[in-house]
């Protein structure tokens, strides 16, 4: 049933481990991040955290390919999928983004589509579905968000009447129906209250049993409350491109991590 | 705790000052000026055109044509008018809305401020800019004397959705700019392909707009006059037949009408103005009908 989209993919099925070697992102001729090598692994949350405009989000987008969609972006280097190259020559980026789901920083369901809608969308955008096909995964990606009980009764209101928090979980349900393998976050809980915020680090602690979860917070706490593994992002100065620091386990980056810049960007000296 | 007052004087705030005040009441009056002043011409334009057209707003003027009446006969009506300029709106539109709806979409979603989505942009202005008149003329002199083609609505409606087109492209590219990028990139995010994220998700979003968009292209070109009298000549009869032979439009009508000596013949003219003002207020009411239809808000209730 909700192996439509898995079986279209050119990325086969399993458990999916991402691999990035020197990688580059560019916008125009400005180079936004650099020589970013790093392994991400399946079914666990990994967190990027480091100052603003360091290239967390710019980093995140280059792993299902969405930074190629900005005009004049472009990337250098390698993502790989286990032993896929993301950026081989003849791979859909379409394809790509199908296996890898985003959410973003905003919650931004469809204004023209009912919930149930915003949640078929991407089956239904990608081809023809069953009625019934889609209502069994409606109802399981909206209870793998966790909106289920609050939104059953109202699955034909449309999706923009719902309250910030839900509109999130709405999106999460959207990302999780075309039953992608790994799902980026970028800062998803900080346009929410710390209700709504609870709620999604409770989901992401769930949905870490099925998925590979990438997730840039702002929050330091958010991310040793959720996060296996967390890397340190930073940049030399303003204008110079984003630079990985250090990656380790979560428990070691926040009590003993390797590097200075780290252990002054956690305890809050900058940043 | 401290006073009001000497709270004032600390942190600095004050009351707004009386020239503040005063400025803000002038200029206030100001703007109802000029708000009145620009409604006197509408104002006085709709009355007396519905004064004047009532005289002759009837049933037979509805659904007769000016066949057979003479120079100074009463009577007659503008029903060939009626059909040959809904079939010349039409016809414009069926051409003008696909190739500017297009025309839209190619310099929004792919154009991407290339060579060539400029050089467009900058024929659209340069065609915004096209006097009616030469449009018709264009016409004239290419569809019916070089290719030797009649006289006929369908010439009419070439000329007319020469000028609908850069108004279409113009709205509907602001209207696809409004729709924010955040949601095209939440359907690419879904492994949606470009052109679906843009027919299934962008264009529904922008589609109010758009059919406003569209409806203002109608309503500008409905009352045109010099391109339709160069291109589908003049008649008093009935032509149902777009493609073949003279037809009449309303602004020829009232064009026609006016210029003969006679009150009747005045009267007729009124009425006409009145029907294509009617006309055109109702496809606008259409649209915005589809509009509501459509909106979030009224699914939402
Ligand atoms: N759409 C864009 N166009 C041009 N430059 C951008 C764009 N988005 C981000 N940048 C630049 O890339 C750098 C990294 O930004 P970003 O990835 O958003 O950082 P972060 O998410 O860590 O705050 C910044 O210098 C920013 O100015
Ligand atoms: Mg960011």
């Amino acid at each position: 049933m909700v192996a439509v989209a898995r079986e279209e993919g050119v990325l086969g099925t399993m458990a999916k481990q991402i691999e990035v070697s020197d990688l580059d992102a560019y916008y125009g001729s400005h180079k936004a991040i650099e020589g970013i090598t790093m392994t991400i692994e399946p079914r666990s949350v990994t967190a990027f955290i480091g100052p603003s405009g360091c290239g967390k989000s710019t980093f995140l987008r280059t792993l299902n390919r969405m930074h190629e969609v900005i005009p004049g972006a472009r990337v250098e280097g390698k993502v790989r999928l286990e032993d896929q190259d993301l950026y081989g020559p003849d791979v859909d980026p379409v394809s790509v983004r199908r296996t890898i789901g985003m959410v973003f920083q905003r919650p931004n369901p469809f204004p023209t589509m009912s919930i149930f809608d915003n949640v078929a969308a991407g089956l239904r955008l990608n081809g023809r579905v069953s009625r019934s096909e889609l209502d069994g995964v409606v109802e399981t990606s909206l209870k793998g968000a966790n909106l289920w009980n609050e939104v059953k009764d109202r699955l034909n209101k449309p999706g923009a009447g719902l309250s910030g928090g839900q509109q999130q979980r709405l999106c999460i349900a959207r990302a999780i129906a075309v039953r992608p393998e790994v799902l980026l976050m970028d800062e998803p809980c900080s346009a929410l209250d710390p209700i709504s915020t609870l709620a999604i680090e409770d989901l992401i602690a769930q949905l870490k049993k099925d998925y590979t979860i990438v997730i840039v917070t702002h929050n330091m706490q958010q991310a040793a409350r959720v996060s296996d593994r967390t890397a340190f992002f930073n940049l030399a100065a303003q204008g110079r491109p984003g630079k990985l620091i250090e990656m380790d386990d979560t428990s070691k980056i926040f009590t003993n991590p390797a590097e200075k810049a780290t252990e002054d960007y956690i305890t809050g000296r900058f940043g | 705790m401290t006073t009001p007052s000497t709270a004032t004087v600390r942190t600095g705030i004050r009351p707004i000052s009386v020239g503040r005040r005063v400025k803000d009441r002038v200029v206030q009056v100001l703007i109802c000026l000029a708000f009145v002043l620009a409604l006197i011409p509408l104002a006085s334009v709709l009355w007396m055109v519905v004064k004047n057209g009532m005289q002759r707003f009837d049933l037979e003027f509805l659904t007769h044509s000016m066949r057979n009446i003479g120079a100074r006969d009463v009577g007659g009506g503008a029903y060939h008018a009626i059909i040959g300029t809904l079939q010349q709106v039409l016809l414009a539109s069926l051409i003008a809305v696909p190739i500017g709806l297009l025309t839209a979409i190619y310099l929004v979603e792919y154009g991407n401020g290339g060579r060539l989505a400029r050089t467009i942009g900058f024929f659209v202005d340069v065609m915004t800019g096209v006097p009616s008149v030469v449009s018709g003329l264009f016409v004239l002199a290419f569809w019916i004397l070089v290719l030797g083609m009649p006289f006929s609505g369908f010439a009419g409606a070439l000329a007319l959705s020469i000028l609908m087109m850069p108004v279409v492209v113009r709205s509907a590219e602001e209207m696809l700019r409004l729709v924010p990028r955040e949601l095209r990139e939440a359907s690419y995010a879904l492994g949606v392909p470009k052109w679906r994220t843009v027919v299934k998700v962008v264009l529904p979003t922008a589609f109010t707009g758009i059919a406003t968009g569209v409806m203002l292209a109608v309503a500008r070109v409905a009352g045109e006059t010099a391109p339709l009298l160069l291109t589908v000549f003049f008649t008093d009869s009935i032509n149902n037949d777009p493609f073949n032979g003279p037809q009449m439009g309303l602004p020829l009508y009232v064009f026609d009408q006016a210029g003969r000596p006679t009150d009747a013949a005045i009267d007729r003219a009124w009425s006409g103005a009145l029907t294509l003002i009617l006309i055109v207020m109702l496809l606008n009411l259409v649209a915005r009908l589809i509009g509501w239809w459509r909106s979030p808000a009224r699914k939402g209730s």
